[in-house]
């Protein structure tokens, strides 16, 4: 399915996305809000005109792979397997529920096209890099890539420069990874809670092809994986700049929106938004 | 129910011994060769856990990830999502010692085949100290749905257990010992996961044992026959799954039991026979092992001898308790 929709169309799928965050969080009661709904442009381009990938057959041997290291987010990821056809849009709205395939954090046993289980954070780099090594070094097979996202609270985690230097030791070229930099974590600002900067200078001293792009453009983010891809004896980095909450004003920027849902009224009002801003979201400073 | 075939001499002073983990490698090497999707990785300690026969024989598939226990596991989950069968391997106080929470998530949970090979395990580490000594993995390891846990009672068994668990397809945890200690099995005695063993029938008490204690059971059944106490020794190597039927069948007949674990009697071996005749055969029993302590420093055989665990140590405990606690019999 690469390379068919339009930039238009890819935005237009972005807002369905944030739509559907709203109306699962606001259905479970609980989650995590600001994250999902930044990361629906990035994780949208990825499902739509990046990976290579079969919705009616999650386990297909030709795939590309995609770790959500910072298994809160997830909403975001069932809500663009929904679009993409991986399952009913309906079940969306089971998030959390007893029963549900759709965890409150993403569990590989109980939904067919996640590659992993997480959550506790740390973990989903080096699970997504030990694919990437296996690809590489076992199964011949260069030309299938792995995806990770992980947040930029999550880089507070040891586990994660342990990956980053295993990564940074074999040059695992096929390896794509995000850093959502939306500047919060749960106690505040990034920089206050722990400083992550100088960022960019830390990946690159690991040995990683280091990128940085607005995580809203769908043209950057398509663009830095074609150079990622290119780049030939490393793995690569992106790291993602987006607005925690993208697309509904009240919730951008806060980080008190980081783990928690909308209640009715809120989630009214940023579908309303959602609404109006269709096909907008990437045109900054424009007003609405 | 057919005889255990015993080594012979292994209670005189021309008992073998070996390093369980020599097992271990040698079992890792034969599971390479009957699965190319068999691959190792450890973290910097690969002699030490005997990971280097399989590095010399399979260079390609030997990943070394540096002294980082975390990555260890969660690299080789990552491995497993791509099909291969990782056995990972660092010292047993590392791993699960530090790792615990990524071996649950993304091995447990996530039910991926990874193995957890937890080396030196016990107080046969010795020398090293209390930071060394892993005593709560058994624990540790035993709680976690999906995992299955053995503790191998020699080398040989050792070699069989890693074959067995290369194919077993579950998430595994392995647990080594450092020094030498006695070979009891042989190339014909039964290993399979799940599954005690009586080693030694008997009618008036049950000795429970694993790992390196079993042998010392042995020692202490042959002392206690000239007292005129007939133990049975059921070595138990697989903690998880218990073998439930061999445990109960075996109480039913002596109305007693012991448990001897070179652990913390907590939660390990003495905790799962303990629970599991608590609820289905209330006999009087007796967990021994490390109590609420830590390990300290010494000879391997020093530390052994001053936690009392040696084979003459656990024949007076074992006496004292007979002598106290009668036979339970039904309908008591």
């Amino acid at each position: 399915m690469s390379g068919q929709l339009t930039i238009k169309q890819l935005e237009d799928k972005a807002t369905s996305v944030r739509r559907d965050i709203i109306r699962m969080l606001e259905e479970a009661g609980s989650g995590h809000s600001a994250g999902p709904l930044g990361l629906a442009d990035l994780v949208t381009t990825l499902y739509f005109s990046v990976m290579k990938h079969q919705p009616r057959d999650p386990d297909w041997d030709g795939r590309d792979y995609f770790f959500l290291s910072n298994g809160h987010c997830v909403p975001v990821q069932y809500a663009v397997m929904a679009e993409a056809g991986y399952f009913d849009k309906d079940e969306l709205l089971t998030l959390r529920k007893l029963g549900s395939r759709l965890q409150g954090h993403p569990e590989r046993t109980r939904l067919p096209g996640l590659e992993n289980t997480s959550g506790p954070l740390g973990s989903g780099l080096s699970q997504a890099a030990g694919v990437a090594y296996s690809l590489q070094y076992l199964d011949g097979q260069p030309h299938r890539f792995v995806y990770c996202i992980t947040g930029d609270g999550e880089l507070d985690e040891g586990n994660i420069w342990e990956a980053a230097m295993f990564a940074g030791k074999y040059k695992l070229r096929q390896f794509v990874v995000f850093v959502d930099r939306n500047n919060i974590q749960i106690d505040g600002n990034t920089e206050d809670v722990m400083p992550l900067e100088d960022l960019a200078g830390k990946w690159r001293s690991f040995g990683w092809h280091v990128q940085e792009i607005d995580g809203h453009n769908i043209e950057s983010i398509q663009d830095a994986v074609g150079m990622a891809k290119a780049i030939e004896n490393r793995p690569s980095v992106i790291i993602t700049h987006t607005i925690p909450g993208k697309g509904v004003d009240f919730m951008e920027y806060d980080y008190h929106w980081h783990g928690v849902p909308p209640n009715h009224e809120q989630a009214k009002k940023a579908l309303q938004e959602l609404r109006t801003l269709k096909g907008k979201i990437r045109h900054e400073g424009q007003g609405v | 129910m057919s005889k255990y075939d015993l080594a012979d001499d292994i209670l005189t002073e021309e008992v073998a011994i070996e390093p369980i983990r020599a097992g271990f490698g040698r079992g890792l090497k034969k599971a390479g060769e009957l699965d190319a999707n068999v691959v190792a990785l450890c973290a910097d300690l690969t002699e030490s856990v005997q990971m280097h026969l399989f590095r010399e024989a399979f260079p390609e598939r030997f990943i070394e990830v540096g002294v980082a226990e975390q990555n260890l596991v969660t690299i080789a989950s990552g491995l497993a999502r791509a099909g291969k069968i990782p056995f990972t391997a660092s010292y047993a106080a590392f791993s699960p010692g530090r790792n615990w929470e990524q071996i649950k998530t993304t091995t447990a949970l996530n039910d991926q085949p990874v193995k957890v090979v937890g080396g030196h395990a016990g107080l046969y580490t010795g020398p090293d100290g209390a930071t060394h000594q892993m005593l709560e993995d058994i624990a540790l390891m035993r709680v976690m749905p999906n995992m299955v846990v053995v503790v191998p009672g020699d080398s040989i068994e050792a070699e069989k257990a890693t074959i067995a668990l290369a194919v077993n397809g579950k998430p595994s945890y392995l647990r080594l010992a450092r020094d030498k200690t006695p070979i009891f099995s042989t190339d014909k005695s039964p290993f399979e996961i799940g599954k005690a063993y009586v080693l030694r029938p008997g009618k008036d008490i049950t000795l429970f044992g694993t790992g390196t204690m079993t042998y010392e059971l042995l020692v202490a059944a042959e002392i206690l026959a000239k007292q005129k106490i007939d133990a049975e020794v059921v070595h138990v190597p697989t903690i998880k799954p218990l073998d439930n039927e061999t445990i109960l069948k075996s109480v039913e007949k002596t109305g007693r039991a012991v448990t001897v674990e070179e652990a913390q009697i907590a939660g390990g071996l003495g905790g799962a026979v303990t629970e599991l005749l608590a609820e289905y055969l209330p006999v009087p029993i007796k967990r021994l092992g490390v109590e609420d302590r830590y390990g300290e420093s010494g000879t391997p055989r020093e530390v052994i001898e001053h936690f009392g665990l040696d084979g003459k140590s656990l024949t007076k405990k074992i006496k004292t308790f007979v002598d106290r606690a009668p036979q339970y019999k039904k309908g008591f």
